[in-house]
């Protein structure tokens, strides 16, 4: 054992004799090949952390610019603030009209999407026949391929002049309208990770449930839900990230409007429409500019924060079954 | 399927199922009819996009400019936009993306800092579309002084891509069994000779499903280019430098024209960008399935 | 080979253990036969075993006896299952009272993610029995009659997951005999399980059969022999052809002499 050779570097076990003798040490006498794995690893470990600079990086460029609001305008005054004056010549930066459009649009679309996308969930996972299911899952990944401006136009075209017809509303580009519409752009998320809950539930219990007498129903509400709860609650967290942060659909439908909207029937801008719709506009460096990026800070908490919880939440229901 | 209310039911116990089943038939019918309305509804969506598109699209709609103060002429220099734009993705996104992929699955043990970056991609894939607007355009348009450009465009809806791609990749190399693995090393192979002979060429519909889907989702994505580079009107770009249309942005600004409104050319682009990225979408399923086929385990 | 049964009197209200007669039953996935031509009988109040070698559709048999084959998609049932003189397959049958009456205990112990006591009460709620007082001696008598009612008195309210293995699956037991079957089916029960705790289930087994019917499926030919009184052996002789039946017989005849070669080349090891 006295091998000079014996570093951490270069130790390499031989279990043959009479192969390789010199240099370094292989067992088939073939080219050695750990300089290239090491290699290899080395350069796909490092590519594999760039992802997290991204984060980072979103989140230094966020701060960054938006350190002259913080120092002019003051955080308080921009999260608690109820008027958003931007270009007046006495300026407010108020971010309530836009918070709470987002918290209206976010509830209808989510009141909508919860229920069809749980119910659709239960129904592919419980009741449907493999082809149904498959039918379903290519409809599903259709979906997820409509880009949301296409959804917007839509909603334009189709659900605008029918809330203006049925409800008392001086237009249609309402709070309601751009809830249900994003509404439509979270389902797939809804349903497919809900999905994923209910079937993980290992299908040893559903066969313990039918054993009882149980009908498939009964194994679903006394037995598959309350053991998938956390998953299907985490998929309407993942549901609700996405419809916060939801741009074009709102932009197009909201409204837009600058003041606090008092219920889904008044026009509404939200956090996104807003920096969506006044970034390009304003003049670089000034405190306008650096408020919208406030607001995009804001914006990014909030989702990071809700997509940490349900990503938790995740992480816990699926260690359940790693039995 | 089973007896009518009249009929008589066999029993072998006491206990009185019908009731249950009665629930349990109104719940499955229940359930089937709003998963079938969900399903129609998207597919009454396409259909209405198919008409109210199909009649704008023609050869001059898909290779000439924009004329008569853009209510004329064609959509060509958007549709080269985005096809720039997924280029541009492409190179950026998906070699990080893919070796990130595999790094997960196959190189990273579980650590701290392991588990921190997995929950970091979880959390990248949430992040709002206009966020990273904001973020590409004080990164790449301003800091590094790309301007608004197709390079700052491309960089950013990269950003985007990412998580899609990674988790893709992630995904499709964990399915392959583990034995695969085992056999290769005990054929003496090395872990990157394992990987480049055995484990990518299995896990490629999987992984390129996956690329192209992050790719379809850029190039449909609209934030993220608002601030960074989207023209209203430019022409077709010759090099990365300059300025350029895309179609999903096209769409956005000509619906929301306040003044001389050209529905032809709104429904017309919407439904090129959809068709487009359907086409692209249901070949790789097809291809996907074919190959799925071959590989059961 | 097989000769009818005697003609044994129906299950009174007090007597509920059930009687099986299998008629030249089959059964296919989609187009793929995985068994035929089986017939023989399942008499009351015995332990009959099931044996052969994987893959020989004992599995397959035994979850026919409650229909739980309805559950995957494409299989079919040919042929005759009779209990208690009724044809379980006909179409108007109720298949949740047929496992009502047909219990069954799992390969892998599958209690629900509840607490032990949730665990058992679970098919007596079905059947819509709310009283505490009731459903508190529904859950001691099963646990006592599954053996684990001493080691759990003093925690019914734990999570079943926090038990051992074996201890599960007897809580799965219990969880079938909460219902009061008449048939108890138990697809390799012990499988999963240490020497102890088989020991354990297999004494369970003996006791059950005083009040029920019992069918067990096992790869284990001493378990058979240790705890069956009829055997059954199951044989898949080639991938071409589907399983059948070889030989049904008292177990103690069956494993000292048994009539057929290729019984007595499987219990003397010779394949399988």
């Amino acid at each position: 054992m006295n091998n000079p050779a014996n570093t951490k570097k270069n130790r390499i076990i031989r279990f043959q004799t009479g192969l390789a003798e010199s240099g370094q040490t292989t067992f088939n006498g073939l080219r050695n090949t750990r300089g290239l794995d090491s290699a290899a690893t080395i350069f796909i470990s490092v590519l594999g952390w760039t992802a997290i600079f991204v984060l980072i990086g979103i989140a230094a460029f966020l701060i960054q610019s938006s350190l002259r609001a913080f120092d002019e305008v003051g955080i308080w005054s921009m999260i608690a603030g109820s008027g958003w004056f931007p270009t007046s010549s006495n300026a407010r930066y108020g971010f309530l009209p836009a918070q709470v459009g987002s918290i209206w649009v976010t509830t209808v679309a989510l009141s909508a999407c919860v229920p069809i996308g749980v119910l659709s969930a239960v129904y592919l996972s419980e009741f449907a026949s493999k082809r149904f299911r498959e039918a379903a899952k290519t409809v599903i990944e259709f979906m997820v391929t409509i880009p949301s401006v296409v959804f917007g136009l839509i909603g334009l075209a189709v659900l605008v002049p029918l809330i203006r017809q049925h409800l008392p509303v001086d237009s249609g580009l309402v709070a309601l309208t751009a809830g249900l519409v994003v509404g439509i752009v979270c389902l797939p998320t809804i349903i497919s990770i809900s999905e994923d809950a209910l079937r993980s539930v290992p299908s040893e219990l559903r066969q313990g449930s039918f054993a009882l007498g149980n009908t498939r129903w009964q194994t679903a509400y006394k037995v598959i839900l309350p053991a998938a709860s956390s998953g299907v609650f985490a998929a309407v967290m993942l549901g609700m990230g996405r419809a916060i942060g939801e741009t074009m659909v709102v932009l197009m439908l909201a409204g837009n409007a600058g003041i606090i909207p008092a219920s889904p029937l008044e026009a509404a801008r939200t956090m996104t429409g807003t920096i969506a719709q006044e970034t390009g506009e304003v003049v670089r460096g000034s405190v306008h500019f650096s408020v919208l990026f406030t607001l995009g800070l804001v914006l990014f908490v909030i989702t990071f924060a809700i997509n940490l919880f349900a990503d938790m939440i995740l992480e816990r229901s699926r260690k359940k079954w790693r039995r | 399927m089973s007896g009518s209310k009249r009929k008589e039911v066999i029993t072998f116990s006491d206990y009185d199922s019908r009731g249950a089943r009665r629930v349990e038939a109104i719940v499955r019918t229940f359930t089937m009819i709003v998963t079938i309305a969900m399903m129609t509804l998207v597919l009454f969506l396409l259909a209405y996009l198919f008409v109210r598109g199909v009649g704008s699209i023609n050869w001059q709609f898909l290779s000439d400019i924009p004329r008569d103060r853009m209510t004329g002429g064609g959509i060509w220099p958007a549709i080269a936009g985005t096809l720039w734009l997924i280029a541009l993705v492409s190179a950026f996104a998906l070699p990080i993306g893919i070796a990130t992929g595999i790094y997960l699955a196959e190189i990273a043990k579980p650590s701290r800092p392991v588990r921190v970056l997995r929950v970091a991609i979880a959390n990248m894939a949430g992040v709002p579309s206009v966020v990273y607007g904001l973020f590409g355009f004080a990164a790449f348009s301003l800091a590094l002084g790309f301007g608004k450009s197709l390079l700052a465009m491309g960089l950013t809806l990269a950003c985007v891509t990412l998580p899609v791609v990674i988790t893709a990749t992630e995904e499709a190399l964990k399915q392959i069994p583990n034995e695969q693995r085992q056999a290769a090393m005990a054929l003496g192979c090395t872990r990157a000779r394992t990987l480049g002979k055995v484990i990518l060429p299995t896990a490629l519909p999987g992984i390129l499903t996956g690329a192209i889907l992050g790719l379809s989702r850029a190039a449909g994505e609209t934030a993220p280019i608002l601030f960074t580079g989207v023209a209203f009107f430019a022409p077709v770009a010759t090099d990365v430098m300059q300025p350029s249309m895309a179609l999903p942005y096209h769409l956005y600004i000509m619906a929301t024209q306040p003044t001389t409104p050209a529905p032809h050319i709104v429904w017309g682009t919407a439904l090129v960008l959809t068709g487009m990225l359907s086409i692209t979408n249901a070949a790789i399923a097809t291809w996907r399935s074919a190959k799925r086929r071959k590989l059961q385990w | 080979m097989v000769t009818s049964p005697a003609k044994t009197d129906l299950p009174s209200k007090k007597d509920r253990a059930g009687r099986f007669v299998l008629e030249d039953v089959s059964v296919s996935y989609g187009n793929e036969k995985a068994l035929e031509a089986v017939s023989f009988y399942i008499e009351p109040h015995k332990v009959t075993a099931m044996i052969g070698p994987s893959g020989c559709g004992k599995s397959t048999l035994l979850r026919c006896l409650n229909r739980m084959n309805d559950a995957i998609d494409n299989v079919k049932v040919g042929g005759k299952i009779m209990l208690n003189d009724k044809d379980i397959y006909q179409k108007a049958v109720d298949p949740v009272s047929l496992r009502m009456y047909v219990g069954q205990v799992f390969q892998r112990p599958n209690p629900f993610p509840l607490s032990i006591y949730d665990n058992v009460a679970f098919g007596p709620r079905t059947q819509g029995i709310r009283k505490k007082a009731e459903l508190d001696q529904i859950v001691e008598d099963s646990l006592k009659k599954a053996a684990i009612f001493d080691e759990v008195k003093k925690s019914l309210k734990k999570h079943a997951f926090e038990l051992s293995g074996g201890q599960q699956q007897r809580l799965c037991i219990a969880r079938a005999l909460a219902t009061k079957p008449g048939v108890l089916l138990m697809d390799e029960p012990c499988s999963a399980l240490d020497p102890i705790s088989t020991g354990m289930i297999e004494e369970t087994v003996q006791q059950l059969k005083e009040s029920m019917t019992v069918v067990m499926v096992t790869h284990n030919m001493q378990q058979a022999a240790r705890v069956s009184d009829t055997t059954v052996f199951l044989l898949r002789e080639s991938m071409e052809e589907p399983a059948g039946l070889v030989e049904v017989a008292e177990t103690s005849t069956l494993f000292t002499a048994p009539r057929d070669k290729r019984t007595e080349n499987y219990i003397t090891g010779r394949f399988g």
